[in-house]
């Protein structure tokens, strides 16, 4: 067990924490922006990483919003972030995928390889490597065209154009993502036609229909209803075991229910990493348990 | 809501204490302001479309006799009251379409009420239009052909022209197709082959086999022109005999006659006995000629088939111009540029753009596109047209360069409002597709443009409306005041971008303020400029139902 931990006392009581709790001294430490490293189970580094995120910093402009981000995502898990808003979850997220490169005076350090390759190799061809992950944000995108073409728009781009095997790889990626049955009469309809919650299994459809290696889900259910929420949470189900999932949810049972692992953030930086059962029932460190038991943040 | 001690609890203030924050005034005035606008804008269109449909309707036609005896016969088109001056009693007076000018020497006359005897609607009084000398008013005495009278009487001598009418208007017409059209492409046959000859000895000079074969086919040429042009004269000559002799004998309301030779009329109706359904037809009839005919007399009468022609080709030439140059331009500037000072300095210089006045682009077409860029291409492809008859070809304004020019006047139009769709594109989406891998190009063509495209298609409608309308660059750049011409027609190479047009915008200016007899052009001024809003409404139109397909296609939101 690595244990890296921030001898200095912070301040006496955590005033965000109810009276007779355990102060959350390392939060307090993090806020106070000392160096405090993460407390990583040793099950996490027993497994297979597809992705390596080593050492990873980000600014925005001149402000940091991840710090050091050391952290190892299983093959053919679903590992979820949790952690305040604003801790930079969405951030590390579009780190994976290069996202962050769209934005204007964003500045990195430390590097991050999926499958051994670096990420932020000056050589790597972003496109490429964008081939490789699959994305579903927040709030449903949907492209302004059929479902049809939707699905099968990585392909598309990819320069495939076989009509069999698109059709294939629409009908399989629908099926996956339980919606194939709600619009297999109108495939070639908009897509803009379609309700919210279809709109985001439409989506993942998208993200799964080229096959990645890592599927990247940013509150994948923030904008569902319970029974689309319940859904898209079976569907990350069946994806489990054949993709490499990473989510980002605020939804305790959600990460709980779904995932293999769960990482702690807060304030950009990773504070405990663990299989989920054990950060959600005995973590390491009082102050995750407060935060997954929603006693804090 | 409970209260501190000693501190009575906070009320709210009455709802009617504040009329601010209702907002009532401004609704009052933004509603106001609206009402203004369309009070305006609907009154300048309905005062354009009642004046301009009503140019054709067949008015009865009045008989005046004065005290002093004399009679007219006329179309009331105006009346006004004249002011009590020192001891004369106010009065109203008539204006009068006198028509008829070798018999009145007068268009159109002002009669005072008191000097006035007697009115009366003659039920035989005709209206006559023709060919060359305007209007004329009178009553149909008889029909006459040579000397032998063929039909006596207002009733027979109608009853007969109108069965006649129609061949000798044929007739008519189709002597003046062959002299203004085939002559005209025998003419240009002619040249042609002249150009070929000095092409020839500017390419390969004078003792060479292609300079021979020239001369030859000119010489060719030249044979089949005379022979067909001795055709052509051998078939007006045998439409104006046919023609010939025809008359129609008229009685002026001052009871002097006149003959109008048949070929001469274009068009007779007797207003005064004329059904609803009869008036309908003259009033159709008119339209038809109107919108399908070539001017006559000076552009105050016949049609301006020409100028709708010009005005629709050179607005869709713009439009087709301006939409992809507009874009890439806008493209580059939202998607590609880097976001500084040099990108804000371009973006405010060309909201500038849109500030300049437009005679100066038409100064700038002439001066680069025609006298720069045109004579550039006289040089290289048409030199023997230069040397032969000193004519430039590109090199003076055209279809072209006035739909360049124009284009270039609209560019910032659609550059601003193709740039403002572009950035309505939600992030998400763009993100979304790079994301999927898609590279900028694949990202902006697949993904932005067509959700741009129904804001940039409005970018579009603002700058063809804003372009058809544009009078002053035209002037110079190409739009002539009598061109029959069109730019697309069965000689070779069938379109003829580089050919002056005519315009309906310049028609109203010259019709009504380069006219000579400007009275009378005034109903014409209004029937063109409501012709001309009504194109540009119909291009609009088209435009607006395109881009609501699009938007259904592409921009629907969900809620
Ligand atoms: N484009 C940006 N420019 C500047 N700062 C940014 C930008 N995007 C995010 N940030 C900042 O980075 C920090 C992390 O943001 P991030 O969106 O990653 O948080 P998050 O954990 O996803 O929050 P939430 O749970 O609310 O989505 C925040 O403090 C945010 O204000
Ligand atoms: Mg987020």
């Amino acid at each position: 067990m690595q244990v890296f931990t921030d001898s200095s006392p912070a301040g006496s009581q955590g005033s965000r924490a109810p009276a007779g709790d355990p102060p959350a001294d390392r939060l307090l430490a993090v806020a106070a922006g000392r160096e405090v490293a993460a407390e990583v189970h040793d099950r996490v580094l027993a497994e297979t990483p597809v992705l390596e995120i080593d050492r990873f910093n980000l600014w925005y402009g001149g402000k940091q919003a991840l710090h050091a981000i050391t952290m190892p995502v299983p093959h053919n898990k679903v590992t979820a972030l949790v952690g305040p808003s604003g801790c930079g979850k969405s951030t590390l997220l579009r780190s994976v995928n290069r996202l962050n490169d769209l934005v204007q005076n964003v500045r990195i350090t430390g590097d991050m390889r999926l499958s051994g390759d670096s990420i932020y190799d000056p050589r790597m061809d972003v496109i490429e490597l964008r081939k490789r992950m699959g994305m579903v944000f927040q709030k449903p995108n949907p492209f302004p065209m059929s479902i049809y073409e939707n699905v099968v728009y990585a392909l598309r781009i990819d320069g495939e154009n076989s009509r069999a095997v698109l059709d294939e790889v629409c009908e399989l990626s629908l099926r996956g993502a339980a919606l194939w049955d709600e619009v297999k009469d109108r495939l070639h309809d908009s897509a803009l036609g379609l309700s919210g919650g279809q709109q985001q299994r439409l989506c993942i459809a998208r993200a799964i229909a080229a096959e990645p290696e890592v599927l990247l889900l940013d509150e994948p259910c923030s904008a569902l209803d319970p029974i689309a929420t319940g859904k898209v949470e079976d569907l990350i189900q069946e994806l489990r075991g054949r993709y490499s999932v990473l989510i980002v949810t605020h939804n305790m049972q959600q990460a709980s229910r779904t995932s293999d692992y769960t990482a702690f953030m807060y304030l950009g930086r990773l504070i405990e990493y663990g299989p989920t059962t054990e950060i959600f029932t005995k973590p390491i460190l009082r102050e995750t348990e407060a935060y997954v038991t929603g006693r804090f943040g | 809501m409970n209260s501190e001690q000693g501190r009575p609890p906070r009320r709210l203030r009455s709802a009617h204490s504040s009329l601010a924050a209702h907002g009532e005034p401004l609704v009052w005035l933004t509603g106001g302001a609206l009402a203004l606008a369309i009070a305006m804008i609907s009154g300048l269109l309905a005062f354009i479309a009642v004046r301009g449909a009503a140019t054709f309707w067949p008015v009865p036609l009045v008989e005046l006799e004065l005290a002093d005896g004399r009679r007219v016969l006329g179309e009331v088109t105006g009346r006004e009251r004249v002011a009590a001056v020192d001891g004369r009693e106010a009065f109203g007076r008539t204006l009068l379409k006198t028509a008829t000018f070798e018999v009145t020497g007068n268009h159109y006359e002002w009669f005072d009420d008191p000097g006035v005897a007697r009115i009366v609607q003659p039920e035989w009084a005709t209206a006559v239009e023709r060919l060359e000398g305007g209007r004329f008013h009178g009553l149909p005495l008889r029909l006459v052909h040579g000397d032998k009278t063929v039909a006596e009487g207002a009733e027979l001598a109608w009853r007969e022209f109108e069965r006649i009418q129609p061949a000798v208007r044929r007739r008519v017409r189709e002597a003046l197709r062959i002299d203004r059209h085939d002559r005209g492409v025998l003419q240009r046959q002619l040249r042609a082959a002249r150009l070929g000859v000095v092409q020839a000895d500017l390419r390969s000079g004078r003792d060479s086999v292609a300079y021979e074969a020239a001369v030859r086919e000119e010489q060719a040429v030249t044979a089949r022109v005379h022979e067909r042009s001795a055709l052509l004269d051998a078939e007006t000559a045998q439409l104006r005999e046919e023609n010939a002799g025809w008359g129609f004998e008229f009685e002026a309301a001052g009871g002097e006659k006149r003959v109008l030779p048949l070929e001469q009329i274009v068009r007779a109706w007797q207003p005064n006995r004329l059904s609803t359904m009869g008036k309908l037809g003259v009033y159709l009839g008119r339209w038809w000629e109107f919108l399908t005919d070539d001017p006559r007399e000076a552009n105050s009468a016949g049609g301006v088939f020409p100028a709708i022609w010009g005005t629709v080709a050179m607005t869709l030439i713009m439009a087709l111009l301006v939409a992809p140059f507009g874009m890439l331009a806008a493209l580059y500037l939202r998607e590609y540029a880097s976001r500084g000072p040099v990108t804000t300095a371009v973006r405010i210089a060309i909201n500038n753009l849109a500030g300049v006045p437009s005679i100066v682009y038409g100064a700038f077409g002439l001066g680069f596109f025609c006298y720069v860029f045109g004579a550039g291409i006289d040089e290289v492809f048409f030199r023997s047209a230069l040397v032969a008859d000193n004519q430039p070809t590109f090199g003076t304004g055209g279809l072209l360069w006035a739909s360049l020019t124009l284009a270039l006047l609209t560019l910032p139009v659609v550059i601003v409002a193709t740039e403002e769709a572009l950035s309505a594109v939600p992030n998400s989406m763009r993100e979304g597709s790079y994301a999927c891998g898609a590279g900028k190009w694949q990202t902006i063509r697949r993904i932005v443009l067509p959700r741009a495209l129904p804001g940039i298609m409005t970018g579009l409608i603002l700058a063809m409306a804003r372009g058809a309308g544009e009078v002053a660059p035209l002037m110079l750049v190409g739009v002539k005041k009598l061109a029959l011409d069109l730019p697309i027609d069965g000689t070779f190479p069938f379109v003829h971008p580089e050919r002056e047009f005519m315009h309906l915008a310049y028609l109203i200016y010259d019709v009504g303020f380069q006219s000579p007899n400007s009275q009378a052009a005034q109903p014409m001024v209004f029937t063109i400029t409501f012709l001309l809003v009504a194109i540009i409404a119909l291009l609009n139109v088209a435009a607006i139902w395109l881009r609501s397909r699009l938007k259904r296609r592409y921009v629907m939101q969900q809620f």
